[in-house]
């Protein structure tokens, strides 16, 4: 795996944000809400909403890419949405929305399992209830090996790969999605290696949390 | 409270039964018609009980990509008309139509059906673009594996049109498009403990969370794609997909 850095409270707005750096992808996060959801007519009345938006700064990649929202960015952003629902208690606040934005400023692969760390680390920081965290990392196979973490080259070149979060306590996946030619032994064995990074990217962010917080707390 | 019907629904499901009588793996019956538009160089139209889905393929000449300058273009594209359902809405696409043709696309693409570096005319210059329009007609559920059958059908339906001094006369063929491949999309629904296969658009109102599979007449995985806001078990992966491998066999037979 790349060098993972983590900075949080970055954007001091936002009622809770994450810098995340896998290598040289840079995700930055910010959370903003629970609030009051307008228009009226979106809200439902038995939980509140969580509404996610990925973007790539036109700067982030090496051909500029044209600012605003094309269809990967709607893909994505739903992606990352159903992958981080499963672990926030949104039925603790119905009528209410919150919003997550991610924008990527640098890309070099696994955008979007970084914006997923990010938005996770966002909203621990932001103090929405949550079930567990979720921790997300990209795994494939290349020249016939199978690899964790794909930079920007390794994603061109892959022949396969696969987007994969999970909540490392409850032990349940949110997200698994994937492309390429892959059998069913080589699924199971990138689920299994997915499984590893991610417990072991767990480790990491649990520690930047505990050491931002523990040290406002004494 | 949890509404009356989709109680029932869930009940019924609990004990291996749906409202319809199918098997909780069955099918609704599937049609597949070939060369329905003529103005379309392949066509399809899908049925799944009462969902329709319609496939048009076009071909058209573009300049390639930068990053793939001898490799033909492939687009697929979903529209959620709202002549096809009350809750489809007039604007531009959907996150769900987006997503759907997305999911269509990474299932041809990735399986290698189409090769597309014999789609070059002229590197860097001309290549052929290889359009996949999707039209829901109708929306009764399970959209996502009609629009990829349909989608694979209309380009084995798909002819080549000929060029004049580097025109296309339209109307008139070079030959067939080739593919190589007949990928084919399942979805695996998760309903309490079960797995549920083609629902209708009630179930699909009480189904949690589905996992997408694109799947290759070698059994290859080709694309993967989970859906709704809950969690999936580690053992659930392989068995939706396991299901999947053996409903994409009997789906593909439709193909001929």
């Amino acid at each position: 795996m790349r060098k993972i850095e983590v900075e949080l409270g970055v954007v001091t707005r936002a009622n809770g944000s994450a810098l995340v750096k896998f290598g040289d992808t840079v995700a930055l996060a910010a959370v903003y809400g629970p609030a009051e959801l307008h228009p009226a007519h979106l809200r439902e009345y038995q939980t509140g909403i969580l509404r996610c938006r990925y973007s790539l700064a036109p700067f982030s990649v090496e051909e500029r890419k044209v600012p605003g929202f094309d269809r990967r960015s709607v893909e994505l952003s739903k992606v990352i949405r159903v992958a981080i629902e499963p672990a926030i208690f949104l039925e603790e606040f119905p009528k209410a929305v919150v919003d997550v934005f991610v924008e990527i400023l640098q890309a070099d692969g696994s955008t979007r399992v970084t914006a997923i760390n990010a938005t996770n680390l966002a909203l621990i920081s932001a103090g929405i209830p949550m079930r567990d965290f979720v921790v997300a990392c990209s795994v494939g196979k290349i020249d016939n090996c199978l690899v964790v973490d794909l930079n920007g080259i390794e994603d061109n070149f892959s022949q396969a790969d696969i987007n994969f979060a999970f909540m490392p306590n409850r032990n349940k996946i949110t997200l698994f999605q994937g492309d390429g030619q892959l059998t069913k032994n080589e699924i199971k064995e990138l689920i299994s290696l997915a499984k590893k990074s991610c417990e072991k990217i767990y480790e990491v962010e649990k520690g930047v949390l505990s050491g931002k917080y523990s040290r406002q707390i004494s | 409270m949890e509404n009356i019907a989709d109680k029932y629904l869930k009940g019924l499901i609990e004990g291996g039964r749906r409202s319809d009588g199918r098997k909780l793996d069955e099918f609704r019956e599937i049609e597949v018609k070939v060369g329905v538009m003529k103005n379309a160089e392949g066509s399809a139209l899908v049925k799944i009980g009462d969902t329709k889905v319609i496939a048009g393929i076009k071909m058209e000449i573009v300049e390639p990509f930068k990053d793939t300058p001898e490799e033909g273009v492939l687009k697929v594209n979903a529209e959620f008309s709202p002549l096809a359902s009350p809750e489809f809405e007039i604007g531009p696409p959907s996150e769900d139509a987006i997503e759907l043709a997305r999911v269509v696309d990474r299932g041809i693409r990735e399986s290698r059906a189409i090769e597309l570096e014999r789609l070059c005319l002229e590197p860097k210059l001309r290549v052929w673009g290889v359009f996949i329009d999707i039209d829901i007609l109708n929306h009764c559920g399970n959209l996502l594996d009609a629009s990829a059958l349909a989608s694979i059908a209309a380009l084995l339906n798909t002819k080549i049109p000929k060029l004049e001094n580097g025109e296309i006369v339209r109307g008139k063929f070079e030959k067939a498009l080739q593919v190589a491949f007949k990928p084919i999309t399942i979805t695996v629904c998760k309903v309490g403990n079960n797995f549920l296969l083609d629902p209708s658009y009630e179930e699909e109102e009480i189904v949690e969370t589905k996992l997408s599979f694109g799947i290759r007449d070698d059994d290859k995985i080709c694309a993967i794609q989970k859906y709704g806001s809950k969690e999936l078990e580690f053992s659930d992966i392989e068995a939706a997909l396991d299901l999947a491998v053996v409903k994409s066999k009997e789906l593909r037979k439709l193909l001929g």
